[in-house]
């Protein structure tokens, strides 16, 4: 690999070009509720064809970048998430924009982005092919538990009622089991009907539960006029280089976090954010602070999510296997452009994987100024009266849950969705949780039904794997250990008293 | 006016009313239906067929994925369509299963076929520390053990690469149901269960299989097709490892719902040969590794009552068969 050569691959004028075009497109994808950063990068592939292999796959990580960052602006400003990456820490986000620290919590989401997205991608360039033998290792015995630690995470997640949490996470993995299972593949809640063989679209009940359960809640205040939230004036990035460096270690155990998930074929950015949410809350000297708009946990996801884009690319360069679904889209175009996935790419095609990395860096560095740029922006969406933009976000909505599946019946999902996300949050239900087990639920059930066909239905192939005992010891420790603490604390008060 | 000329002014009418219907197919634009995931290999193929129709016809070819359901929802969307020609759709191999696995109840005989474009060979992928070097070694090693010892991934039951498998066992006088399925979406997770020791083998496509292949962490030991592909000289035809003749695998074809006009098949018939023969598309099948097969309406209805026919025989040794 020679990096000089690399350079100069990326720094033509065209490449360029390609690269700041796709950036903002990234931008708009992204901060549109219900266009994924996923399909940014499919809606790219066309144009691909009649470019060279490094724009073409530098306007995928670029336009997956910028999205992954944008989905947070909505979630800020309207307790809306833009791509699904960010549905985690999207009330705590909102939570602060309420107490007019918009630019603050934006320009964290902005700063921890990009220190998230260079960490993966050093760890990419200097790690790749040995990471890549350890995400090799990883059979459904592993992603049962990892996934089970995953749904660990709904009880942290939904701030204060742990109990109406669970009941949320339930509402959700049912949700999960509806359409073709994943095994015999055998309709399951359809009804008979065809739509809902395809089970409830992730997107469409993120729009429903987030977007238009929020246009009920505004629409019972829409007549009041409230005035703009006062913001806190000063420089924006200022704001947000304070924080990170208040919470520097929450930002490198986020990316650290992303970077592992993303390596993990079947585990991506979305996940990425829940688990690094939680592992923020678990280990904060305030975790009483999560759920009021503190910014703590928002620092871990948001470096987590983007950090798991660079480390999608290392079993997808090294083994052809996708880490998540962007990279997916990104081994066919590689094959288009002749570029074979497998440990020969690294030195055949040395000059153009050596460019990528370049491209990945620059991603990440004019995440910056663009981001920038974008926040300015949607600061003056406040201003606009509510009569104004509300009807313009249901506009959005619809258009975003039916551009995923191209049905109709995905609205239907949105409307049902939105009424159910409406009560359940003015009865204190979060629907974090909901959607944390929309999002595991197939994992779930797929790794546990593979793994019992696999041992043939012993259990104990569970945990005689070195890898997946630990995990399972992780998901055991958190889970007893606050039992058994509270064992000890009452029986040291029974002894002292 | 006399007699005859007010026949013939009428049918000058006629014709003028009639004419332009056909002559102008198609006079607004497409759109071809893809059953499955906008990035993955048909929606690739999907997408690099329609540029090269678009040009024969003149007139936009949109692309819109209708995916779930293990493809069943499209592939229902592209036989409920209006069967007006300006709805078609890339069907899949499964397209000849559903039927008999319950899951719908059309069968091939809903859709108009208009060209088969691909097929590709499945192949008899092992892990590279796998004890079996040839595909006679594996056959007896999965006679001899009992039902059950030997697992495979890469697709769900009962799919394209899965059934192809099973033919073949059966062939050898071995009950397809002696390899378990694990369940996977796709060849790429059957590959990481292969590396991880979860499986001991996954049918899929030699391209699929080509980057775990050069990584050394997958050997293949046969192809199941007529002859060796160019791009894999060292792999082996099943005719060359066990003496018998075995050709099988998964494929992709365009189909529009049953009762558009003849005359509207046959100008798709037209322009999608053209658009399959084209430099452009020629190009883009052999660098992604897809198969290139090429057969008309007729021939194409042919196969699709062959497969059906195949399918629910192999599917009912499988005990996938719902149906009789």
């Amino acid at each position: 690999m020679n990096f000089l050569t690399a350079i100069q691959l990326v720094f033509e004028p065209t490449t360029l070009m390609v690269l700041l075009a796709s950036a903002a497109f990234g931008l708009f994808v992204g901060s549109m509720p219900g266009l994924s950063a996923t399909m940014a990068a499919a809606l790219l592939v066309p144009l691909t064809f009649y470019m060279d292999p490094v724009p073409a796959i530098g306007a995928i990580v670029v336009c997956s970048a910028m999205a992954i960052f944008a989905g947070d602006i909505p979630g800020a400003l309207l307790r809306i998430p833009g791509t699904p990456a960010s549905a985690a820490y999207v009330g705590e986000a909102y939570q602060m924009g309420r107490r007019g620290e918009l630019s603050k919590v934006l320009s964290v989401n902005l700063l921890a982005s990009a220190i998230g997205g260079i960490f993966g991608t050093l760890l990419l360039i200097f790690l790749a092919p040995q990471l890549a033998l350890v995400a090799l290792r990883f059979s459904s015995y592993e992603y049962f538990w990892l996934a089970l630690i995953g749904l660990s995470a709904a009880t942290l997640v939904s701030a204060s009622n742990p109990i109406k949490g669970i009941i949320s996470l339930f509402l959700g993995l049912l949700l999960a089991t509806v359409g073709l299972d994943v095994v015999t593949g055998f309709p399951r809640y359809t009804f008979g009907s065809v739509n809902l063989m395809g089970g409830v679209s992730l997107i469409a009940a993120l729009i429903g539960l987030f977007a238009v359960a929020e246009l009920f809640r505004k629409a019972t205040t829409i007549q009041e006029r409230l005035p703009p939230v006062p913001q806190v004036e000063g420089a924006i990035l200022r704001q947000g280089f304070a924080v990170i460096r208040q919470y520097k270690g929450n930002a490198l155990r986020g990316s650290i976090i992303g970077t592992l998930l993303g390596i993990l074929p079947g585990a991506g950015a979305d996940i990425a954010g829940w688990i690094s949410y939680a592992v923020s809350r678990r280990f904060s000297k305030t975790p009483e602070k999560f759920g009021t708009g503190h910014i703590e946990g928002v620092v871990d996801a948001s470096a987590s999510n983007n950090a798991s884009l660079g480390g999608a690319y290392v079993p997808a360069l090294v083994f052809g296997i996708p880490g998540d679904s962007i990279t997916a889209i990104v081994i066919g175009v590689l094959l288009i452009k002749g570029l074979t996935p497998g440990p020969t790419v690294f030195t055949q095609s040395g000059d153009i994987v050596a460019a990528i990395f370049v491209v990945f860096i620059l991603a990440n560095l004019i995440l910056i100024p663009l981001g920038l740029l974008a926040i300015r922006a949607a600061r003056n969406v406040l201003s606009i009266d509510a009569r104004v933009l509300l009807p313009i976000i249901v506009m959005f909505s619809i258009v975003g849950a039916f551009a995923v599946n191209n049905a109709v019946f995905d609205l239907w999902i949105v409307l049902a969705l939105g009424l159910i996300g409406w009560l359940m949050e003015e009865n204190g239900f979060s629907v974090a949780p909901m959607v944390l087990g929309l999002v595991l639920g197939k994992i779930v059930e797929e790794s546990f039904v593979n793994s019992m066909i696999k041992a043939n239905g012993n259990l104990v192939a569970f945990v005689d794997r070195p890898i997946a005992g630990t995990l399972a010891a992780v998901f055991l420790t958190i889970w007893l250990s606050p039992l058994i603490l509270r064992a000890i604390r009452s029986r040291a008060k029974a002894t002292a008293g | 006016m006399n007699k005859t000329q007010a026949i013939s002014l009428a049918a000058i009418l006629l014709a003028g009313t009639a004419m332009p219907a056909v002559a102008q197919y198609p006079e607004r634009p497409i759109t071809l239906l893809v059953s499955w995931a906008a990035g993955g290999g048909t929606d690739a193929v999907a997408r690099a067929l329609a540029t090269q129709i678009e040009k024969q016809l003149g007139t936009p070819v949109n692309v819109v994925n209708r995916t779930g359901g293990a493809g069943v929802i499209g592939h229902t969307e592209m036989i409920n369509a209006q069967p007006d020609g300006y709805t078609i759709g890339l069907a899949t191999a499964e397209l000849a299963t559903y039927y008999w696995s319950g899951t719908a109840e059309f069968t091939y005989e809903d859709v108009t076929p208009i060209a088969l474009v691909n097929l590709d060979a499945s192949a008899f992928n092992v892990s590279s520390g796998s004890e079996w070097t040839d595909l006679r070694m594996a056959l007896d090693a999965i006679k001899a053990a009992p039902a059950g010892t030997y697992k495979l991934s890469g697709m769900a039951p009962g799919a394209g690469y899965h059934l192809a498998l099973s033919g073949l066992l059966h062939s050898e006088g071995i009950d397809p149901t002696f390899i378990t399925v694990v369940p996977s979406q796709g060849a790429a997770p059957g590959f990481q269960e292969l590396a991880s020791g979860g499986v001991d083998l996954v049918p899929s496509s030699l391209p699929e299989a080509q980057s775990m292949i050069a990584a050394g962490q997958v050997k293949s030991l046969a192809v199941l097709a007529g002859t060796r592909m160019a791009a894999f000289p060292d792999v082996p035809t099943v005719e060359e490892a066990i003496g018998k003749p075995w050709v099988a695998g998964t494929w992709r074809g365009l189909v529009a719902p049953a009762g558009v006009p003849a005359e509207a098949i046959a100008v798709l018939e037209t322009a999608v040969e053209a658009a399959w023969n084209s430099d452009e598309f020629q190009t883009f099948m052999t660098d992604r590794g897809f198969g290139l097969t090429y057969s008309n309406s007729a021939d194409f209805a042919t196969f699709l009552a062959n497969e059906h026919k195949g399918n629910g025989e192999i599917m009912g040794l499988l005990g996938l068969r719902q149906r009789d």
